[in-house]
């Protein structure tokens, strides 16, 4: 694997590790499986890249992709906390609205962003190669969200949020809106991924309709092989482990693209990513079944 | 001071499963006062619990906590009111979650919950003390997963987390049922001192007559949703087991035969 294909694939783990802290808090901290992020990942997309084709400082148009996210997650949290739909439903239904509103966003399918000013531009050109600084500049954006993140699970809040994905019936009787604590914890957790959709298109240069496809799966696959590769229950070390995850994901999608694996082609990806995420939901219970 | 008014509770109403779980229960508990609640299964003991605490809605009547009436507040805005410790050991707290951090969630207990640290310095120096006085030497196992706990330290915990943070009532539901009977005594023996040191009021719902007449300083028998004994004072104390059962007895208009109470 070349220098530029590794830091290719580091930085589009990076990327995607902002997904990954999202879908460890619906996941695993609230314990709401949120497909969502199938839509709310192109939707940051979609709306950060037709704003700086429109004229808007990418920095404003990143916000705006992060609230676009939060309100995605509010939807599908709403949806289901109010109106007692299923979470998977809810999800999936925000999902499939959020294909024809992307398509409303940017008017068309996809929209290109090259010739485009980005969050970017003012690192680039002092010495350093691009390819360089996109992930030196995506780890500092992603260390400060997992940063972030880690203090706010341990304030009073974030335990809270913890406490309702872990036993809402006793964070009830200790005072804890836990309807409240779901929708906050899913509206966080798709701002974390409209940010990632919204830096994906400004590092890719181009935001589609089609990107969020599988979006669900990859974070889940970069949560599952962090806490593979170090289990832990220290919530600062269990973010760290979801980021590494995702670096170390897409390190070895490379490394297994360039390998030129006979048999298998490029397209194969999602079959191969399906698969991986199966055998490790599926090996605990196994493992239990061998040693029990 | 906790006031019942004549409090009803109807499951699946207007349904061929229609059940009258409470039919009409006053109660008054003053301050400090430690009531235990019998009755046989299905009497209603649960639902009179669940109605105080929220988790049950009142068909009819009202139930007042330190003066305000929350008979139309959910569980978790009746909080500054209510401490529980359920039945089953693993409700009363989260598993994967630290002993340091469920007691930290219970000592915010009926107060807003904000961005300072959940363990910060004085919070943290509260839980150590908190459960170093159980002397079970948890104190030094803070950072350990709750679920890695027995059942009688994890019910011991429940019972000093609900007395972290101050409540009108201390709602028992059985709390000792699931222990073997060693670690029951230790669970019940701890709930006499910390009501005694925190002036508690308390509800403990109970299946067994001793511990009935034993613990606290009031008695009450519940029967198809009815109080059907309320007994105090000198009267209760010359009370007996015997007392008790023919007074069942009495109510069922028959022969105790399923029930699951305990005479010892």
């Amino acid at each position: 694997m070349s220098l530029v294909a590794f830091l290719g694939a580091v930085e589009l783990g990076l990327v995607y590790a902002l997904v990954a802290l999202g879908v460890f808090l619906s996941f695993r901290v609230l314990d709401f499986p949120d497909l969502t992020v199938d839509g709310s990942f192109p939707l940051g997309a979609a709306v950060a890249a037709t704003m700086i084709v429109g004229g808007s400082d990418p920095w404003t148009a990143t916000l705006v992709a992060v609230f676009a996210g939060a309100l995605a997650g509010l939807v599908t949290a709403y949806v289901s906390v109010r109106w007692g739909v299923l979470h998977l439903l809810a999800s999936i239904l925000t999902m499939i609205a959020l294909f024809s509103v992307n398509l409303r966003i940017m008017g068309r399918p996809n929209v290109a962003l090259l010739t485009q000013d980005t969050v970017l531009t003012p690192f680039y050109g002092n010495g350093l190669a691009e390819h360089v600084v996109r992930p030196l500049f995506l780890g500092l954006v992603v260390c400060a969200a997992a940063a972030g993140l880690a203090w706010f699970l341990r304030s009073e809040l974030g335990l809270a949020m913890r406490a309702t994905g872990a036993n809402p019936r006793m964070a009830r009787a200790q005072g804890i809106r836990t309807g409240g604590q779901v929708m906050a914890g899913v509206m966080l957790s798709n701002a974390l991924v409209g940010l990632s959709g919204a830096l994906f298109a400004q590092t890719n240069g181009f935001a589609d309709v089609t990107s969020g496809v599988g979006t669900i799966v990859v974070g889940l696959a970069a949560v599952i092989v962090g806490e593979t590769l170090l289990p832990t229950r220290r919530i600062g070390l269990a973010l760290a482990a979801c980021v590494l995850g995702s670096v170390l994901y897409r390190l070895a999608v490379q490394l297994a693209l360039s390998a030129d694996i006979p048999g298998l082609q490029a397209s194969d990806l999602n079959l191969a990513t399906a698969v991986l995420v199966l055998v490790a939901l599926v090996l605990p219970r196994l493992k239990r079944r061998v040693f029990a | 001071m906790i006031e019942v008014a004549d409090l009803a509770v109807t499951f699946n109403a207007g349904t061929p499963l229609e059940r009258q779980a409470l039919r009409g229960v006053s109660l008054r508990l003053e301050n400090a006062e430690f009531v235990c609640v019998i009755g046989s299964n299905g009497a209603g003991k649960s639902t009179l619990l669940g109605a105080i605490a929220g988790d049950v809605a009142a068909t009819s009547g009202r139930v007042v906590l330190s003066g305000q009436d929350v008979t139309r507040l959910p569980a978790e805005e009746r909080s500054p009111h209510v401490a529980r410790v359920f039945q089953d050991p693993l409700a009363g707290s989260c598993g994967n979650l630290s002993i340091a951090e469920n007691l930290a969630l219970a000592l915010a207990r009926g107060r807003r919950r904000g961005l300072r640290a959940a363990l910060g310095r004085v919070s943290l120096a509260t839980v150590r003390e908190r459960s170093a006085e159980l002397g079970l030497g948890l104190e030094d196992r803070l950072d350990q997963p709750m679920g890695s706990l027995s059942g009688g330290q994890r019910q011991a915990l429940a019972l000093v987390m609900a007395t972290l943070a101050p409540s009108s009532v201390l709602l028992l539901d059985e709390h000792t049922a699931a222990l073997d009977p060693r670690n029951a005594e230790f669970v019940l023996d701890l709930t006499r001192r910390l009501a005694e040191r925190f002036k508690l009021t308390v509800l403990m719902v109970t299946h067994s007559m001793r511990q009935a007449l034993d613990y606290g300083s009031r008695t009450i028998m519940l029967h198809e949703g009815r109080i059907v004994l309320d007994v105090t004072g000198p009267e209760r104390h010359d009370l007996t087991i015997e007392d008790l059962l023919a007074e069942f007895r009495k109510a069922r208009g028959g022969e105790i035969s399923e029930d699951r109470l305990l005479v010892g």
